[in-house]
Protein backbone atom coordinates (compact mmCIF):
# COMPACT_ATOMS: atom_id res chain seq x y z
CA UNK A 1 0.00 0.00 0.00
CA UNK A 2 1.16 3.35 -1.33
CA UNK A 3 0.13 6.87 -0.62
CA UNK A 4 -3.33 7.62 -1.61
CA UNK A 5 -4.12 11.22 -2.02
CA UNK A 6 -7.54 12.69 -1.65
CA UNK A 7 -8.71 16.27 -2.35
CA UNK A 8 -12.21 17.28 -1.20
CA UNK A 9 -13.89 20.63 -1.96
CA UNK A 10 -10.71 22.58 -2.74
CA UNK A 11 -11.20 26.58 -3.22
CA UNK A 12 -8.12 29.12 -4.36
CA UNK A 13 -8.31 32.66 -5.58
CA UNK A 14 -5.61 34.71 -6.49
CA UNK A 15 -6.49 38.45 -6.21
CA UNK A 16 -10.18 37.37 -6.00
CA UNK A 17 -10.21 35.27 -9.13
CA UNK A 18 -11.56 32.09 -8.31
CA UNK A 19 -9.08 29.11 -10.23
CA UNK A 20 -10.09 26.14 -7.99
CA UNK A 21 -14.11 25.75 -7.23
CA UNK A 22 -15.46 23.09 -5.26
CA UNK A 23 -12.26 20.33 -6.48
CA UNK A 24 -12.43 16.61 -5.41
CA UNK A 25 -11.22 13.77 -6.46
CA UNK A 26 -9.30 10.82 -5.07
CA UNK A 27 -6.10 9.18 -6.77
CA UNK A 28 -5.30 5.86 -5.82
CA UNK A 29 -2.05 4.67 -5.11
CA UNK A 30 0.20 3.21 -8.35
CA UNK A 31 -1.28 4.41 -11.20
CA UNK A 32 -0.66 7.41 -13.56
CA UNK A 33 -3.26 10.30 -13.69
CA UNK A 34 -2.85 12.50 -16.98
CA UNK A 35 -4.50 15.80 -16.55
CA UNK A 36 -5.26 18.06 -19.83
CA UNK A 37 -7.66 21.18 -19.82
CA UNK A 38 -6.93 24.56 -21.19
CA UNK A 39 -4.50 27.63 -19.87
CA UNK A 40 -5.89 28.91 -16.59
CA UNK A 41 -7.98 25.94 -15.69
CA UNK A 42 -6.71 25.53 -12.45
CA UNK A 43 -4.08 22.49 -13.35
CA UNK A 44 -0.93 23.81 -12.23
CA UNK A 45 -2.65 25.14 -9.06
CA UNK A 46 -4.26 21.94 -8.30
CA UNK A 47 -0.73 20.51 -8.74
CA UNK A 48 1.02 23.40 -6.63
CA UNK A 49 -1.96 22.72 -3.72
CA UNK A 50 -0.91 19.01 -3.75
CA UNK A 51 2.40 19.33 -3.60
CA UNK A 52 1.92 21.07 -0.21
CA UNK A 53 3.58 24.52 -1.61
CA UNK A 54 0.63 26.42 -1.00
CA UNK A 55 -2.56 26.05 1.27
CA UNK A 56 -6.10 25.85 -0.46
CA UNK A 57 -8.43 28.77 0.52
CA UNK A 58 -11.04 26.47 1.34
CA UNK A 59 -11.62 22.72 1.94
CA UNK A 60 -9.01 19.84 2.08
CA UNK A 61 -5.97 18.14 0.84
CA UNK A 62 -5.44 14.27 2.12
CA UNK A 63 -2.45 12.14 2.03
CA UNK A 64 -3.10 8.83 3.39
CA UNK A 65 -1.57 5.67 4.55
CA UNK A 66 -2.88 2.76 4.75
CA UNK A 67 -6.43 4.27 6.12
CA UNK A 68 -4.44 6.80 8.13
CA UNK A 69 -4.52 10.85 7.14
CA UNK A 70 -0.76 12.25 7.53
CA UNK A 71 0.01 15.58 8.82
CA UNK A 72 1.22 18.00 5.74
CA UNK A 73 4.79 18.49 7.60
CA UNK A 74 8.55 17.89 6.43
CA UNK A 75 8.12 14.08 6.54
CA UNK A 76 5.02 14.00 4.55
CA UNK A 77 6.79 16.23 1.86
CA UNK A 78 10.11 14.59 1.39
CA UNK A 79 7.57 11.53 0.08
CA UNK A 80 6.06 13.44 -2.64
CA UNK A 81 7.76 15.70 -5.19
CA UNK A 82 6.57 18.28 -8.34
CA UNK A 83 8.77 19.06 -11.34
CA UNK A 84 8.13 22.54 -11.97
CA UNK A 85 7.53 24.01 -15.40
CA UNK A 86 10.31 26.11 -15.28
CA UNK A 87 12.29 23.41 -13.16
CA UNK A 88 14.31 26.09 -11.08
CA UNK A 89 17.72 23.99 -11.86
CA UNK A 90 20.22 25.55 -9.23
CA UNK A 91 23.28 27.02 -10.81
CA UNK A 92 25.73 24.40 -10.20
CA UNK A 93 26.71 21.52 -11.74
CA UNK A 94 23.98 18.43 -12.75
CA UNK A 95 25.28 16.45 -10.23
CA UNK A 96 25.49 18.63 -8.06
CA UNK A 97 21.15 19.52 -8.75
CA UNK A 98 20.38 15.65 -8.82
CA UNK A 99 21.81 15.02 -5.50
CA UNK A 100 20.63 18.15 -3.61
CA UNK A 101 17.43 16.03 -2.25
CA UNK A 102 19.54 13.50 -0.84
CA UNK A 103 21.94 15.73 0.84
CA UNK A 104 19.25 17.63 2.33
CA UNK A 105 18.02 13.88 3.78
CA UNK A 106 21.51 12.87 4.54
CA UNK A 107 22.83 10.44 2.24
CA UNK A 108 26.05 10.68 2.17
CA UNK A 109 29.04 9.61 0.27
CA UNK A 110 29.25 6.35 -2.38
CA UNK A 111 25.61 5.66 -1.61
CA UNK A 112 24.77 9.12 -2.42
CA UNK A 113 27.15 8.61 -5.96
CA UNK A 114 25.62 5.61 -7.14
CA UNK A 115 21.74 6.86 -6.44
CA UNK A 116 22.78 9.92 -8.53
CA UNK A 117 24.68 7.91 -11.49
CA UNK A 118 21.86 5.42 -11.45
CA UNK A 119 19.27 8.43 -12.05
CA UNK A 120 21.43 10.71 -14.47
CA UNK A 121 22.15 7.07 -16.35
CA UNK A 122 18.26 6.86 -16.09
CA UNK A 123 17.44 10.38 -18.32
CA UNK A 124 20.56 10.00 -20.58
CA UNK A 125 22.63 12.56 -18.64
CA UNK A 126 25.33 10.42 -17.45
CA UNK A 127 27.66 11.96 -19.89
CA UNK A 128 26.91 15.13 -18.74
CA UNK A 129 27.41 15.01 -14.93
CA UNK A 130 30.12 17.44 -14.52
CA UNK A 131 28.71 20.24 -16.66
CA UNK A 132 26.80 23.41 -15.29
CA UNK A 133 23.70 22.55 -15.35
CA UNK A 134 23.23 26.11 -16.93
CA UNK A 135 24.50 25.13 -20.11
CA UNK A 136 22.20 22.33 -20.70
CA UNK A 137 19.56 22.62 -23.43
CA UNK A 138 15.84 22.91 -22.41
CA UNK A 139 15.24 19.50 -23.39
CA UNK A 140 18.01 18.57 -21.39
CA UNK A 141 17.04 20.55 -18.50
CA UNK A 142 13.60 19.16 -18.22
CA UNK A 143 15.40 15.86 -17.87
CA UNK A 144 17.68 17.06 -15.31
CA UNK A 145 14.07 17.89 -13.44
CA UNK A 146 12.90 14.36 -13.86
CA UNK A 147 15.85 13.14 -12.31
CA UNK A 148 16.65 15.47 -9.42
CA UNK A 149 12.75 14.29 -8.67
CA UNK A 150 13.55 10.19 -10.01
CA UNK A 151 16.34 10.28 -7.11
CA UNK A 152 14.45 11.00 -3.94
CA UNK A 153 12.72 8.07 -5.15
CA UNK A 154 8.85 9.61 -4.15
CA UNK A 155 5.95 8.19 -3.77
CA UNK A 156 3.48 10.77 -5.63
CA UNK A 157 5.50 12.09 -8.46
CA UNK A 158 3.81 15.26 -10.25
CA UNK A 159 5.05 16.77 -13.27
CA UNK A 160 3.73 19.85 -14.46
CA UNK A 161 4.02 20.05 -18.70
CA UNK A 162 7.27 17.92 -18.45
CA UNK A 163 7.46 18.23 -22.67
CA UNK A 164 6.34 21.46 -22.61
CA UNK A 165 8.55 23.69 -25.14
CA UNK A 166 10.93 21.12 -26.22
CA UNK A 167 11.60 19.25 -29.36
CA UNK A 168 10.17 16.04 -30.48
CA UNK A 169 13.70 13.96 -29.87
CA UNK A 170 13.66 14.93 -26.35
CA UNK A 171 9.78 14.73 -25.93
CA UNK A 172 10.35 11.00 -27.01
CA UNK A 173 13.15 10.68 -24.47
CA UNK A 174 10.91 12.03 -21.92
CA UNK A 175 7.74 9.64 -22.08
CA UNK A 176 10.20 6.92 -22.47
CA UNK A 177 11.15 7.58 -18.68
CA UNK A 178 7.99 8.09 -17.59
CA UNK A 179 6.76 4.88 -18.76
CA UNK A 180 9.60 3.25 -17.67
CA UNK A 181 9.13 4.84 -14.19
CA UNK A 182 5.36 3.00 -14.48
CA UNK A 183 6.85 -0.31 -15.18
CA UNK A 184 9.31 -0.40 -12.69
CA UNK A 185 8.61 1.99 -9.77
CA UNK A 186 5.21 1.73 -7.69
CA UNK A 187 4.78 5.37 -7.40
CA UNK A 188 1.73 7.37 -8.13
CA UNK A 189 2.52 9.92 -10.98
CA UNK A 190 0.43 12.69 -11.49
CA UNK A 191 1.13 14.56 -14.99
CA UNK A 192 -0.31 17.81 -16.91
CA UNK A 193 -0.13 17.71 -20.42
CA UNK A 194 -1.77 19.17 -23.86
CA UNK A 195 -1.26 16.78 -26.05
CA UNK A 196 -4.26 14.51 -26.22
CA UNK A 197 -2.12 11.63 -28.06
CA UNK A 198 0.98 11.87 -24.82
CA UNK A 199 -2.11 11.70 -22.60
CA UNK A 200 -3.18 8.51 -24.26
CA UNK A 201 -0.01 6.58 -24.56
CA UNK A 202 0.97 7.48 -20.91
CA UNK A 203 -1.69 7.74 -18.74
CA UNK A 204 -4.03 4.95 -16.99
CA UNK A 205 -6.40 7.53 -16.43
CA UNK A 206 -7.20 10.66 -18.26
CA UNK A 207 -8.85 13.58 -16.47
CA UNK A 208 -9.85 17.02 -17.53
CA UNK A 209 -10.00 20.09 -16.09
CA UNK A 210 -12.21 22.83 -16.45
CA UNK A 211 -13.23 25.39 -14.39
CA UNK A 212 -11.17 24.62 -11.75
CA UNK A 213 -12.93 20.79 -11.18
CA UNK A 214 -11.59 17.92 -12.42
CA UNK A 215 -13.85 16.27 -14.59
CA UNK A 216 -12.90 12.17 -15.41
CA UNK A 217 -12.26 12.22 -19.32
CA UNK B 1 58.63 66.21 -13.90
CA UNK B 2 62.13 65.57 -12.61
CA UNK B 3 61.29 65.28 -8.87
CA UNK B 4 58.34 63.02 -10.01
CA UNK B 5 60.06 60.66 -11.77
CA UNK B 6 62.71 60.59 -8.62
CA UNK B 7 59.74 59.89 -6.45
CA UNK B 8 58.62 57.08 -8.75
CA UNK B 9 62.14 55.52 -8.75
CA UNK B 10 62.84 55.80 -5.15
CA UNK B 11 59.19 54.82 -4.21
CA UNK B 12 60.13 51.36 -6.30
CA UNK B 13 62.96 50.84 -4.59
CA UNK B 14 60.90 50.53 -1.42
CA UNK B 15 58.66 48.26 -2.74
CA UNK B 16 61.59 45.95 -4.71
CA UNK B 17 64.22 46.25 -1.13
CA UNK B 18 60.95 45.03 0.93
CA UNK B 19 61.43 48.32 3.57
CA UNK B 20 59.93 47.25 6.54
CA UNK B 21 57.82 50.33 7.43
CA UNK B 22 56.00 49.86 4.05
CA UNK B 23 55.31 46.30 4.60
CA UNK B 24 54.37 46.92 8.45
CA UNK B 25 52.08 49.48 7.12
CA UNK B 26 50.76 47.15 4.33
CA UNK B 27 49.96 44.62 6.54
CA UNK B 28 48.13 46.82 9.09
CA UNK B 29 45.80 47.83 6.46
CA UNK B 30 44.94 44.75 5.16
CA UNK B 31 44.37 43.44 8.73
CA UNK B 32 41.97 46.26 9.70
CA UNK B 33 40.41 46.50 6.56
CA UNK B 34 40.05 42.48 6.28
CA UNK B 35 38.88 41.96 9.84
CA UNK B 36 36.13 44.57 9.13
CA UNK B 37 34.96 43.57 6.27
CA UNK B 38 35.04 39.79 7.59
CA UNK B 39 32.55 41.59 10.64
CA UNK B 40 30.54 43.56 7.91
CA UNK B 41 29.76 40.38 6.43
CA UNK B 42 28.90 38.29 8.98
CA UNK B 43 26.53 40.93 10.31
CA UNK B 44 25.20 42.20 6.62
CA UNK B 45 24.49 38.85 4.92
CA UNK B 46 22.17 37.55 7.34
CA UNK B 47 20.50 40.92 7.69
CA UNK B 48 20.21 41.17 4.03
CA UNK B 49 19.30 37.79 3.46
CA UNK B 50 16.05 38.18 6.22
CA UNK B 51 15.04 41.40 4.19
CA UNK B 52 15.16 39.55 0.99
CA UNK B 53 13.31 36.45 2.07
CA UNK B 54 11.09 36.67 5.35
CA UNK B 55 8.15 38.96 6.36
CA UNK B 56 10.25 41.80 8.05
CA UNK B 57 8.30 45.05 10.11
CA UNK B 58 9.50 48.16 8.33
CA UNK B 59 11.48 46.68 5.88
CA UNK B 60 10.86 49.35 3.25
CA UNK B 61 12.31 51.79 6.22
CA UNK B 62 14.94 49.58 6.58
CA UNK B 63 16.18 49.25 2.87
CA UNK B 64 15.87 52.94 2.58
CA UNK B 65 18.87 53.30 6.11
CA UNK B 66 20.56 50.92 4.42
CA UNK B 67 20.35 52.60 0.78
CA UNK B 68 21.67 55.68 2.79
CA UNK B 69 24.20 54.01 4.61
CA UNK B 70 25.89 53.07 1.73
CA UNK B 71 26.49 56.79 1.00
CA UNK B 72 27.32 57.70 4.18
CA UNK B 73 30.14 60.35 4.30
CA UNK B 74 33.35 58.64 5.95
CA UNK B 75 34.33 61.57 8.37
CA UNK B 76 30.50 61.65 9.53
CA UNK B 77 30.70 57.81 10.34
CA UNK B 78 34.31 58.78 11.99
CA UNK B 79 32.76 61.69 14.08
CA UNK B 80 30.12 59.88 15.93
CA UNK B 81 32.06 56.65 16.40
CA UNK B 82 34.60 59.31 18.04
CA UNK B 83 32.13 60.84 20.28
CA UNK B 84 31.03 57.62 21.59
CA UNK B 85 34.77 56.10 22.08
CA UNK B 86 36.07 59.74 23.27
CA UNK B 87 36.45 59.79 27.03
CA UNK B 88 33.24 61.65 27.57
CA UNK B 89 31.37 59.41 25.85
CA UNK B 90 29.20 56.27 26.83
CA UNK B 91 31.85 53.51 25.54
CA UNK B 92 34.58 55.43 26.83
CA UNK B 93 35.70 53.47 29.42
CA UNK B 94 36.49 51.03 27.13
CA UNK B 95 39.61 52.59 25.90
CA UNK B 96 39.28 52.18 22.13
CA UNK B 97 39.53 55.57 20.96
CA UNK B 98 43.19 55.40 18.79
CA UNK B 99 43.72 51.82 18.38
CA UNK B 100 42.95 49.34 15.58
CA UNK B 101 39.93 48.12 17.20
CA UNK B 102 37.93 51.56 16.45
CA UNK B 103 39.35 51.71 13.06
CA UNK B 104 37.92 47.99 12.44
CA UNK B 105 34.61 49.24 14.29
CA UNK B 106 34.15 52.47 12.13
CA UNK B 107 35.17 50.55 8.56
CA UNK B 108 32.57 47.82 9.81
CA UNK B 109 30.42 50.49 10.15
CA UNK B 110 30.73 51.61 6.47
CA UNK B 111 31.03 48.40 4.88
CA UNK B 112 28.00 47.03 6.90
CA UNK B 113 25.15 48.85 4.68
CA UNK B 114 26.86 48.13 1.27
CA UNK B 115 27.17 44.25 2.19
CA UNK B 116 23.50 44.12 3.60
CA UNK B 117 22.12 45.94 0.54
CA UNK B 118 23.63 44.37 -2.02
CA UNK B 119 22.98 40.76 -0.52
CA UNK B 120 19.88 42.05 -0.34
CA UNK B 121 19.32 42.69 -3.85
CA UNK B 122 20.84 39.91 -4.85
CA UNK B 123 18.79 37.21 -3.03
CA UNK B 124 15.79 39.27 -3.71
CA UNK B 125 16.68 38.72 -7.03
CA UNK B 126 16.85 35.29 -7.16
CA UNK B 127 13.86 33.50 -9.54
CA UNK B 128 11.64 32.20 -6.54
CA UNK B 129 11.21 28.86 -8.92
CA UNK B 130 14.45 27.85 -7.07
CA UNK B 131 12.87 28.20 -3.28
CA UNK B 132 10.16 26.33 -4.94
CA UNK B 133 12.43 23.88 -6.34
CA UNK B 134 13.91 23.28 -2.85
CA UNK B 135 10.64 23.03 -1.83
CA UNK B 136 9.09 20.42 -3.40
CA UNK B 137 12.40 18.67 -2.97
CA UNK B 138 11.96 18.06 0.81
CA UNK B 139 14.21 21.17 1.89
CA UNK B 140 13.65 22.82 5.62
CA UNK B 141 12.97 26.16 6.02
CA UNK B 142 16.73 26.64 6.59
CA UNK B 143 18.14 23.90 4.13
CA UNK B 144 15.42 26.15 1.45
CA UNK B 145 17.05 29.69 2.64
CA UNK B 146 20.55 28.40 2.25
CA UNK B 147 19.35 26.98 -1.23
CA UNK B 148 18.53 30.87 -2.31
CA UNK B 149 21.32 32.52 -1.00
CA UNK B 150 23.83 29.90 -2.74
CA UNK B 151 22.23 30.80 -5.90
CA UNK B 152 23.01 34.02 -5.21
CA UNK B 153 26.63 33.65 -4.30
CA UNK B 154 28.25 35.22 -6.96
CA UNK B 155 26.41 38.69 -6.67
CA UNK B 156 26.61 38.55 -3.22
CA UNK B 157 30.65 38.09 -3.60
CA UNK B 158 30.55 41.44 -5.84
CA UNK B 159 28.81 43.22 -2.46
CA UNK B 160 31.56 41.89 0.21
CA UNK B 161 33.86 43.14 -2.88
CA UNK B 162 32.28 46.43 -3.13
CA UNK B 163 32.60 47.14 0.26
CA UNK B 164 36.26 46.00 0.64
CA UNK B 165 36.78 48.75 -2.14
CA UNK B 166 34.94 50.87 0.15
CA UNK B 167 36.83 50.58 3.66
CA UNK B 168 40.34 49.87 1.58
CA UNK B 169 39.98 53.50 0.10
CA UNK B 170 39.16 55.51 3.18
CA UNK B 171 40.84 57.62 5.17
CA UNK B 172 38.77 60.34 6.58
CA UNK B 173 36.62 58.18 9.46
CA UNK B 174 40.74 56.11 10.51
CA UNK B 175 42.16 59.44 10.74
CA UNK B 176 39.81 60.57 13.16
CA UNK B 177 39.20 57.64 15.63
CA UNK B 178 42.61 55.97 14.33
CA UNK B 179 45.00 59.24 15.42
CA UNK B 180 47.77 58.06 12.78
CA UNK B 181 50.24 57.00 15.39
CA UNK B 182 52.97 55.32 13.98
CA UNK B 183 53.61 51.39 13.65
CA UNK B 184 49.84 51.25 15.63
CA UNK B 185 47.23 52.94 13.91
CA UNK B 186 48.73 54.43 10.63
CA UNK B 187 47.52 52.34 7.35
CA UNK B 188 48.38 53.31 3.76
CA UNK B 189 45.93 55.58 3.51
CA UNK B 190 46.82 57.89 6.50
CA UNK B 191 50.19 57.34 5.64
CA UNK B 192 49.84 58.97 1.74
CA UNK B 193 47.90 62.23 3.37
CA UNK B 194 50.68 62.57 5.93
CA UNK B 195 53.40 61.90 4.06
CA UNK B 196 52.21 64.04 1.11
CA UNK B 197 51.88 67.02 3.47
CA UNK B 198 55.22 66.51 4.49
CA UNK B 199 56.47 66.58 1.11
CA UNK B 200 58.13 62.81 1.42
CA UNK B 201 56.77 61.52 -1.89
CA UNK B 202 58.82 58.43 -1.67
CA UNK B 203 56.44 56.12 0.79
CA UNK B 204 53.76 58.08 -0.42
CA UNK B 205 53.94 57.28 -3.78
CA UNK B 206 54.83 53.41 -3.01
CA UNK B 207 51.66 53.18 -0.66
CA UNK B 208 49.60 54.91 -3.66
CA UNK B 209 50.80 52.29 -6.26
CA UNK B 210 50.27 48.99 -3.67
CA UNK B 211 47.00 51.24 -2.82
CA UNK B 212 45.78 51.34 -6.71
CA UNK B 213 46.99 47.41 -7.10
CA UNK B 214 45.01 46.20 -4.42
CA UNK B 215 41.81 48.74 -5.94
CA UNK B 216 42.71 46.89 -9.23
CA UNK B 217 42.63 43.32 -7.94
CA UNK B 218 39.65 44.19 -6.24
CA UNK B 219 37.77 45.54 -9.72
CA UNK B 220 38.90 42.45 -11.27
CA UNK B 221 37.48 39.95 -8.66
CA UNK B 222 34.46 42.24 -8.76
CA UNK B 223 34.14 41.82 -12.15
CA UNK B 224 35.18 38.01 -12.03
CA UNK B 225 31.90 37.73 -9.70
CA UNK B 226 30.08 39.55 -11.50
CA UNK B 227 30.16 37.77 -15.00
CA UNK B 228 29.95 33.95 -12.88
CA UNK B 229 26.64 35.56 -11.57
CA UNK B 230 25.22 36.78 -14.61
CA UNK B 231 26.28 33.82 -16.76
CA UNK B 232 26.90 31.04 -14.02
CA UNK B 233 29.51 29.52 -16.27
CA UNK B 234 32.33 28.33 -14.19
CA UNK B 235 35.63 30.24 -12.99
CA UNK B 236 37.71 27.74 -15.77
CA UNK B 237 36.03 29.19 -18.54
CA UNK B 238 36.03 32.59 -17.33
CA UNK B 239 39.02 34.59 -19.26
Amino acid sequence: MGLELKIAHVFRSYNGNPILRDCSFGFASGRTYVLQGPNGSGKSTLFRALALLEKPDRGRVEYRDGGRILAADLELRRRITLVLPSTGIFNTTVFKNVAYGLKIRGVTGADREARVNDALAAVGLAHKKWHRASELSSGETKRLGIARAMVINPEVLMLDEPTANIDPANTAIIESIILKMRQERSATILMITHDPAQAERLGDDLLFMQEGKIIPA
Amino acid sequence: MQSILEGFAAAFRLIVTGNPELWRIILLSLEVSGTALILATVLGLPVGACLAMRRVPVKGLVISLLNTGMGLPPVAAGLFLYLFLSRSGPLGFMGLLYTPTAMIIVQCILAFPIVASLSHAAIANVDPVIRQAAVTLGATPIQESLAVVKEARYSIMAGVMAGLGRVMAEVGAIIIVGGNIAGYTRVMTTTIALETDKGNFELAIALGIILLTISFSITVALRFFQRLGRTGTSAASWA
